[in-house]
């Protein structure tokens, strides 16, 4: 018997409330889109977790290589220069 | 017609619709853990669980218009078979995930249609359990009419097994528009609907997904079993015997 194993996986995105933006909440099995978009529904927005749903196939996504980490990864962690840490906020700016 | 009639009948109106409610979301429920997918094991329950929760409200309604104390849970727990007053539909055995696939279809698209037109019922308890259930009930029906085009319109077993299921469940449509005494009376007083135009727009639903999934409408046969009336098959008391055994072997038992 075919089971939910052998269904394509979809990764799904909730949009919490309006203005905010689509966050990775999980994944679930389906055949198709429609039945995707159920399944999210009812998985994961049974508790008024969300106003808008995104699903895509996990297939669809390009991932970056977890062996690419240190190429991709490590040349940013000695450039300190890049977070803007190095101003005098005037003290009238209250809520930078 | 006498008013003890009328007050009789609301409260049968009322208790029928309850009762669909009750006996759908025990079924749904027994299918908890065997879904053939884990999504699909939560949606079902998703399901259930709104029916049940239109079944506590309007249970408490008709137990508020009998006016002989009798809760939510007195009606639910401490009622014989013969008072059940559900359409033999929702009490058909799970079976195969195509006959809970299409016993759902028809009862959604049924239910959505009642709940569309109560809305508007004198019944302003009615009217707004009504209008809180619909959105349930079209959530419903594009689940299961989803899968009644993906089993219809997939394999040659699926396909085969959705025919099957049609032919057995459609015999129990019938009492579904069959108006009598209860629905002619609560029509009149504007409480009730017009299940003339339930059926009607019901047949579109019906139609319209039957085509998309490739399954055939079956023919309409004589039918004898009225639910609605207390006239149940064999298979009601079993899920009453199960539903109602903690009430009855531990009276008043809560927690």
């Amino acid at each position: 018997m075919s089971t939910s194993r052998d269904w394509p996986l979809f990764e799904v995105f909730i949009r919490a409330r309006g203005g905010l933006d689509h966050k990775h909440v999980g994944s679930v099995h389906a055949v198709d889109a429609r039945m995707a978009m159920e399944h999210a529904r009812d998985l994961y927005t049974r508790r008024q977790e969300g106003v808008s749903i995104w699903v895509v196939r996990s297939s669809e996504i390009i991932a970056s290589d977890p062996s690419d980490a240190d190429a991709f990864f490590e040349p940013a962690r000695d450039k300190v220069y890049r977070h803007p840490t190095f101003y005098d906020i005037p003290d009238e700016v209250k809520t930078l | 017609m006498s008013a003890q009639f009328q007050a009789d009948a609301h409260f049968r109106y009322v208790l029928r619709l309850a009762d669909a409610n009750l006996v759908l979301a025990q079924r749904l429920g027994e299918l908890i853990g065997h879904a053939p997918a884990l999504e699909e094991d939560l949606a079902l329950g998703n399901v259930a669980l709104d029916l049940l929760g239109q079944a506590r409200l309007l249970l408490t309604h008709a137990g508020a218009l009998e006016g002989q104390d009798r809760d939510e849970d007195m009606l639910a727990f401490l009622r014989e078979q013969r008072e059940f007053l559900n359409a033999t539909l929702v009490e058909q055995p799970n079976g195969d995930f195509a006959h809970v696939i299409v016993r759902q279809f028809l009862f959604d698209a049924w239910q959505l249609e009642i709940y569309t037109r109560l809305g508007a019922s004198a019944d302003p308890q009615l009217a707004a359990i009504a209008a809180k259930g619909v959105k349930e009930a079209r959530y419903h029906l594009r689940f299961s009419s989803g899968w009644v085009v993906r089993l219809g319109d997939g394999t040659g077993e699926s396909r085969a097994r959705a025919q099957q299921a049609l032919e057995a469940l459609w015999p129990h449509t019938v009492e579904l528009f069959d108006a009598d005494d209860i629905d002619r009376a609560m029509l009149a007083q504007g409480v009730g609907v017009d299940l003339g135009a339930v059926q009607a727009a019901w047949n579109r639903h019906i139609d319209t997904t039957l085509a998309e999934a490739t399954l055939t409408r079956p023919a309409d046969r004589p039918w004898r079993w009225y639910g609605k009336r207390g006239q149940h098959g064999e298979h009601l008391g079993r899920l009453l015997a199960e539903m109602q055994y903690m009430q009855r072997t531990y009276p008043g038992a809560a927690w």
